[in-house]
């Protein structure tokens, strides 16, 4: 069956609405597309929608996004409608009625109208005085300084000693083989080849070593009120590995959890974090730990985790909500991963205690305590993750002290 | 001779009802353009759900030789694509020498020919298994490592494979590769891309029926509507696991081998160990009110 009239025209509509709203489809999709609702056998606009569905939709959360523009482009638009539609802030799903705007509905109704949702300003760094004293010695200074304290300059200046930071260089072995000089294990192909060079008069063994990669590193960072600045430069820091080609995953929770990834691998940092800022709904909100990693536990940690992963937990612990659920949670998350790290700007102080339930509660489950207010302290935290387990302190003598 | 590919949805829908896998149309779809347009179909779902059976069904149903590729981590070339026979080759070297063959470049030719090749899933499945196109199943692709998938590019895109010492060796007939993943890590969207991508979901309480009536006869209907009503209540919670299709059939299996006509509180509580597999979700449910579960799930299964 060779489809005439508008439908191939209108497929490439829809392939560009759906761009607009963010699905990764490309021109070869869409004469995939086409070629599919060819293949014939499409009886119904359920056929149709799943065809298309085939073709367009590549990750499972990206089918919400495509139903909402499916049912709002393949229906009869209505003029009226339509306008309703670009009046009201958020457009009612096809078919059935919602209190609440479905997922992606409105991603999509910004691509049929171009009328983006209001955004909320990004809240700026806040300007704080600083003493002329620390104008004097800046550099040393700053190795120390609280990021709290810092003034939008020296944040400035901050962000370019983190990129600059020597990155921890663990390795974890894996079970593939790289060549190697050690006469670990014989590397037959390559002893063959080398001989063959030489006439195969010679042949002089090759050897082959498993290979050691970075294991991937999972961020949690807390981005509530008393945490949102020192996650704000924490994320340079992750943006800073994610560069260096290491499989990071990074996720911020408030009062929820959202998966920042994607907008961290943008080269440049500036628009790494503005798409972070865009897509995070929560910063400076309150914070539910508890019931967000017990939502990482359900949704993400079976999908992020494998390999041998490091999880890097950013928060200062103090948890509102009661704290059974909590020891349940991080119990979880520490036992699914390889390693669990807590790094809480509460360290700075120098009287620091573990006298909150929240606190206590988590010191439990976690394998290492430490800083993370200053660059010394991610320079410290850099050195953390490239030295061997054996020489990391307990987390548990802060129990003790309290 | 293989059985041609079905002509339109409905062919597959009911191909596959022939084989006992009772699939949704939104399924039946996707297998369809597979087939149609000879691209891979990547499966991705939670586990029990019925990815690999769809494999088997196929092969199965379209009479062609099924070539299986488990994945693992570490799996590299040697063990999926080919391997060069490496003692032969070696005792070939020492032979050309006694007996005074001077020709080196003969030699190195002789050698690198298709009799020292090994082949391994990937290159059968381009050669074909006796003259006929198989159905490739790489199965659960998340386990291997990132370095693997970017092997599998070319063999995905344009059903070929390179050995760089011989030259590419090209499938003659395309084989039906179907590639499943438990989404323990993302896949590239570079492989994503080349493939029509399907999100193999738990089943709605019909389609679970159905598929429990002809998997496992030997129960009850009674009993039979319980169990899917009871697991579809399950998935409706919080659980780290929901049970999958083959939880669900080994429970039934379980249930009917113990001769139970329906469900029963105590008996559910015991038999748990079949459904869930982590202890958190078998104590979440043996804590709550396993009666009151039991009892709702009769209920759904005499209104449904």
């Amino acid at each position: 069956m060779v489809v005439s009239g508008l439908l191939p025209d209108n497929i490439a509509h829809f392939a560009r609405a759906l761009r607009r709203a963010g699905l990764p489809v490309g021109p070869a999709a869409v004469v995939d597309a086409v070629r599919a609702v060819e293949a014939g056998g499409i009886g119904s606009k359920d056929d149709l929608y799943w065809t298309l569905h085939a073709v367009f939709v590549k990750r499972h959360d990206h089918t919400a996004v495509f139903h909402e523009a499916f049912h709002l482009f393949f229906r009869k638009r209505d003029l009226i409608e339509k306008m309703l539609q670009i009046l009201s802030p958020v457009v009612e799903g096809a078919q059935k009625e919602k209190e609440k705007p479905k997922a992606g509905a409105s991603r999509v109704s910004d691509a049929f109208f171009n009328q983006p949702e209001q955004k909320r300003d990004d809240d700026v760094v806040p300007e704080i005085e600083v003493d002329a004293r620390f104008t004097m010695s800046s550099k040393d200074m700053l190795r120390t300084k609280d990021f709290a304290q810092m003034s939008a300059l020296e944040i400035a200046e901050a962000k370019r000693r983190i990129a600059a930071l020597s990155l921890p260089v663990d390795k974890i072995k894996t079970r593939r083989f790289s060549p190697s000089h050690r006469p670990h294990r014989l590397d037959f192909r390559r002893t063959l080849q080398s001989s063959l060079r030489s006439g195969g008069d010679l042949l002089l063994p090759q050897f082959v070593a498993p290979k050691e990669v970075p294991p991937p590193i999972v961020a949690l960072c807390d981005i509530s009120g008393s945490m949102s600045q020192y996650s704000r430069i924490f994320l340079h820091f992750l943006h800073a590995l994610t560069e260096k080609n290491r499989r990071v995953h990074t996720f911020l929770f408030g009062t929820r959890l959202t998966n920042v990834t994607r907008q961290l691998r943008m080269k440049d940092p500036d628009e790494a974090l503005d798409g972070v800022s865009d897509a995070v709904l929560d910063w400076s909100g309150g914070t539910r730990i508890a019931s967000t990693v017990r939502e990482f536990n359900r949704l993400w940690s079976r999908r992020v985790l494998g390999q041998g992963a490091v999880v890097l937990l950013i928060t200062d612990g103090l948890e509102r909500d009661g704290t059974t659920d909590l020891a349940y949670e991080m119990d979880r998350l520490h036992r699914s991963c390889r390693h669990l790290l807590w790094l809480n700007p509460l360290l700075r102080y120098e009287g620091f205690q573990a006298r909150a339930s929240g606190i206590r509660v988590m010191l439990d489950h976690v394998d290492d305590f430490r800083a993370i207010h200053s660059i010394d302290a991610m320079a410290d935290l850099c050195s953390v993750l490239s030295e061997p387990r054996q020489s990391r302190h307990d987390p548990k003598k802060w129990l003790v002290a309290a | 001779m293989a059985q041609n590919i079905p002509k339109d949805i409905d062919e597959t829908l009911a191909l596959l009802n022939g084989a006992d896998y009772v699939a949704d149309r939104a399924l039946a779809t996707v297998l369809f353009l597979s087939l149609k347009l000879k691209r891979p179909l990547f499966l991705e779902g939670e586990a029990g759900v019925g990815k690999t059976e769809i494999a088997k069904v196929l092969a199965a149903t379209l009479d062609r030789p099924l070539i299986r590729l488990q994945c693992y981590e570490g799996l590299d070339v040697s063990s999926a694509v080919y391997e060069w026979n490496y003692a032969r080759q070696m005792t070939e070297i020492r032979l050309s020498e006694a007996s005074g063959a001077a020709d080196k470049q003969a030699l190195s030719e002789d050698i690198y020919s298709a009799d020292f090749l090994i082949e391994r899933p990937i290159l059968s499945a381009m050669r074909g298994v006796n003259g006929r196109s198989p159905v490739l199943l790489i199965d659960e692709l998340d386990r291997a490592d990132e370095a693997f998938e970017a092997y599998l590019l070319e063999v995905l895109a344009d059903n070929q494979v390179t050995i760089p010492e011989i030259g590419t060796i090209r499938a003659d007939e395309p084989p039906i590769v179907i590639i499943t993943t438990n989404r323990t890590r993302e896949i590239h969207d570079a492989l994503k891309r080349r493939c029509l991508y399907h999100w193999v979901d738990y089943p709605s309480a019909d389609v679970e029926l159905e598929i429990l009536k002809r998997k496992v006869p030997g129960a009850g209907e009674r009993l039979t509507s319980e169990i899917v009503a009871f697991v579809q209540k399950l998935r409706e919670g919080e659980l780290f696991k929901n049970p999958g299709v083959a939880e669900t059939l080994d429970w039934a299996t379980a249930l009917s081998e113990l001769d139970q006509m329906a469900l029963d509180p105590e008996m559910v509580s015991d038999t748990l160990g079949v459904l869930l597999k982590y202890q958190d979700d078998i104590q979440q449910v043996q804590g709550g009110d396993t009666a009151k579960l039991v009892e709702e799930a009769r209920a759904l299964a005499r209104a449904g």
